[in-house]
């Protein structure tokens, strides 16, 4: 595959590139998947195409995705996710462990790795800390990570027992895995529909207090800190008091990191009355101060990535009342139009920072090779154009699911184009 | 235009002076002694009670009052199981409205099913709240300010306290947006364990966890059940301290003026001593019967 991409704004942090070069933008060419020149009126006999007003990023990588397979393939196949996450323009995703059976097991890697050859978006696999997610007896994290996983979490429920992540920690330290924790005391949360607060009180609907979220942040800060040397990772942190606690531990020099996901920074509690179950997530939507919280916890570094938690969910399993339905929203195919239209248009980040966020630093978190936009590098790239207006519908879903309080939302900005190596995909 | 009872948040003050008024003509015709004349006022309507939690006297009171107004009448009681409860809850009122039913009243322990029910089913057919979950439970908050208006008068200025477990209490949550609208101040009395956050602000209520503080100045006393498996889970450390702190006792009942209510069923010698329950301040048993008359005066609103 050889191509041409004329008049692009070039953003790369690693490289401080942003080239411009006003009005006219860069040419890049790319030649068997290869960045072959970056430069002026390049002229070249390859398939071009016009990317004026265009921005053009290393490869948007979203390290939390639920792609379901194997056991649960009427939500979503590692295919339709791929795809969605390739119309989204993420050229990479992490997918959970909390798949039937889960992943706990060397044979469930290679499954899923031999599911997703040869796809456009490469992908990363997260293993279980504790088997089957039980919360009991380790994971075998080195025949996991002999496996290629580098990063294990219980997602969906977080580990209990002190004594067991206290083990946990220990372990995972010998292979460097990243340890990501889905933060959810869930002594305080039995039976929760939604954020504790105003709106549950109000309908009268059992709630998830913020404190049964800090509470695990802060247990899990502390038992890293006391093992030493570990990699801990906050999965979608919602509540000011966890990024609080994320901020202070990393002002005390502790490698704790933490992700946060679009519904948690563009919506509240209040979304539960206009779109019932669509607006039902875990850790659930909270207030406006919490949001206000996540976008300062952005501008100042201490949240590191923006992953989407994409959960797709069948048509029924929403279609319910608001205690029996399930948690969740896919997110691959709104993640980087409201990244831009809530953070990036609106001035709380800068384009560096976006794609801090959306790429450089959930790589560096997985271990996985920099992305460069530079001659020689493999082309790797996100295209957006970050000024496009449009209503996001339901026809523009390629994921198995359906399940989003987004669809008739009006965005600024969308994704045009995901390229990896040999393979491009443009929307239509 | 949907007509629906989901709520008493967002009933029109209008509608509901006008559903007390004819609950009390209602009263007064079931209050005639010998047989009940039948109205043939829903003549040809078919109504389904939907009773997917447990209840005897809400689902009799709904019975009779569509009866008397001459409704056919289907009750159902679906045992619910665990698991896709919504999806049976569908299918079964997508089914019953294929049989051609006008009007469902539903009750369920989950808040919010009678409106996401309402929301799926064409515009011509009716939903009544019958008790959602923690949320509302309008036709009793009615009944209750109907037996309050008749009591105490006019209620603008009228202070009502409300005591006991609000946190998983429908019928406090109803009282407290209906009352207000009806001018009265409303009181919330109950542990801190059993207090929702942020109560004060959403309903525009005051709060306290001392029944004594309320005793000299209410009007109305409105005592909620206490429910036992509450102390298994740690929100009160037993029914003794919960009678010494939450209960009316006989000897809080003389420093008191109030009337009395209790949306029932009662746990005697916990909130109320028998003798204050069949006592002269109670308006227990006129609650009762103002019931079904309410429910007659809803049916007809609807359907008007």
């Amino acid at each position: 595959m050889n191509i041409v991409l004329h008049n692009a704004h070039l953003i790369d942090v690693s490289l401080k590139l942003s080239r411009k070069l006003d009005g006219s933008g860069v040419d890049l060419e790319i030649r068997d998947g290869i960045i072959s020149r970056i430069g002026k009126d390049l002229k070249s006999d390859f398939e071009s195409r016009d990317l004026t007003g265009a921005i053009v990023v290393p490869g948007f990588f979203d390290m939390h995705v639920h792609l379901r397979e194997p056991g649960q393939e009427h939500k979503e196949t590692i295919e339709t996710g791929l795809d969605a996450a390739m119309a989204g323009g993420f050229t990479g995703v992490c997918c959970m462990p909390n798949t039937e059976p889960p992943i706990s097991d060397p044979f469930v890697v290679s499954y899923i790795k031999e599911k997703a050859a040869g796809h456009l978006v490469d992908l990363a696999i997260c293993g279980t800390m504790t088997k089957d997610r039980k919360g009991e007896e380790l994971a075998p994290m080195a025949a996991l990570a002999k496996a290629g996983v580098r990063m294990i979490s219980d997602d969906g429920a977080a580990v209990r027992s002190a004594e067991v992540m206290r083990r946990v920690f220990e372990y995972a330290k010998m292979f460097d895995l990243l340890v990501t924790q889905h933060c959810e005391e869930h002594s305080m949360t039995v039976g929760a529909a939604m954020n504790e607060g105003r709106i549950s009180t109000k309908l009268g609907l059992p709630g998830w207090p913020s404190v049964a979220e800090e509470i695990i942040i802060a247990r899990d800060i502390l038992l890293a800190e006391y093992v030493g040397g570990v990699r801990y990772h906050v999965a979608h942190v919602s509540t000011k008091g966890g990024v609080r606690l994320i901020r202070e531990a990393k002002a005390r020099g502790l490698a704790v990191s933490c992700e946060v996901t679009p519904h948690h920074f563009t919506l509240t509690e209040e979304a539960i009355e206009q779109h019932g179950t669509m607006a039902k997530m875990c850790p659930p939507l909270r207030t406006q101060e919490d949001i206000d919280a996540i976008i300062e916890g952005l501008r100042d570094g201490t949240i590191d990535c923006i992953a989407t938690d994409h959960a797709p969910h069948a048509a029924q399993e929403k279609e319910t009342d608001m205690v029996s339905a399930a948690v969740g929203i896919i997110g691959l195919e709104t993640a980087i139009p409201l990244g831009l239209t809530h953070l990036v248009n609106v001035g709380h980040l800068t384009f560096a920072q976006y794609v801090e966020c959306c790429s450089t630093n959930p790589r560096r978190l997985l271990g996985l090779p920099k992305i460069q936009i530079k001659e020689g590098e493999p082309a790797n790239l996100t295209i957006f154009d970050p000024q496009k207006k449009w209503k996001f519908s339901e026809s523009d879903i390629r994921s198995k699911s359906r399940n989003t309080p987004f669809i008739g939302r009006e965005l600024t900005g969308r994704v045009i184009g995901a390229i990896n190596r040999t393979q491009m995909h443009w929307q239509a | 235009m949907r007509k629906d009872l989901l709520s008493t948040e967002h009933l029109p003050v209008e509608t509901a002076l006008r559903l007390l008024d004819r609950s009390d003509y209602y009263l007064d015709l079931l209050k005639k002694p010998g047989p009940f004349q039948k109205s043939k006022l829903l003549e040809g309507r078919t109504i389904a009670n939907l009773f997917f939690e447990p209840s005897t006297r809400t689902r009799t009171s709904f019975e009779l009052a569509e009866r008397r107004l001459g409704a056919d009448v289907v009750t159902l009681t679906p045992a619910v199981s665990s698991l896709s409860k919504g999806e049976s809850i569908l299918d079964t009122i997508l089914v019953l409205e294929a049989m051609k039913v006008d009007a469902f009243v539903v009750r369920h322990n989950v808040s919010g099913v009678p409106q996401f029910l309402s929301e799926r089913l064409p515009e011509y057919v009716h939903v009544i709240n019958a008790g959602d979950g923690v949320h509302e439970h309008p036709t009793q908050a009615l009944l209750d300010a109907a037996e309050l208006r008749a009591a105490l008068g006019d209620l603008k200025g009228k202070r009502v306290a409300i005591v006991g477990d609000i946190l998983h209490s429908r019928v406090a949550r109803s009282n407290a947006w209906l009352l207000k609208k009806l001018g009265a101040h409303i009181t919330f009395v109950a542990p801190e364990t059993l207090m929702p956050r942020e109560t004060r602000d959403v309903f525009g209520i005051e709060t306290t966890h001392d029944l004594d503080d309320v005793l000299n100045s209410a009007d109305a006393i409105m005592m909620l059940r206490i429910q036992m498996e509450r102390q298994a889970r740690g929100f009160f450390p037993g029914i003794e301290e919960y009678r010494a702190l939450f209960g009316m006792t006989p000897e809080r009942m003389a420093r008191s003026k109030a009337v009395i209510l209790h949306p029932g069923p009662i746990n005697h010698g916990i909130e109320l001593e028998s003798e204050t329950v069949y006592g002269e301040r109670s308006l227990v048993l006129r609650q009762v019967k103002r019931g079904v008359a309410m429910r007659m005066a809803v049916l007809e609103w609807i359907f008007n």
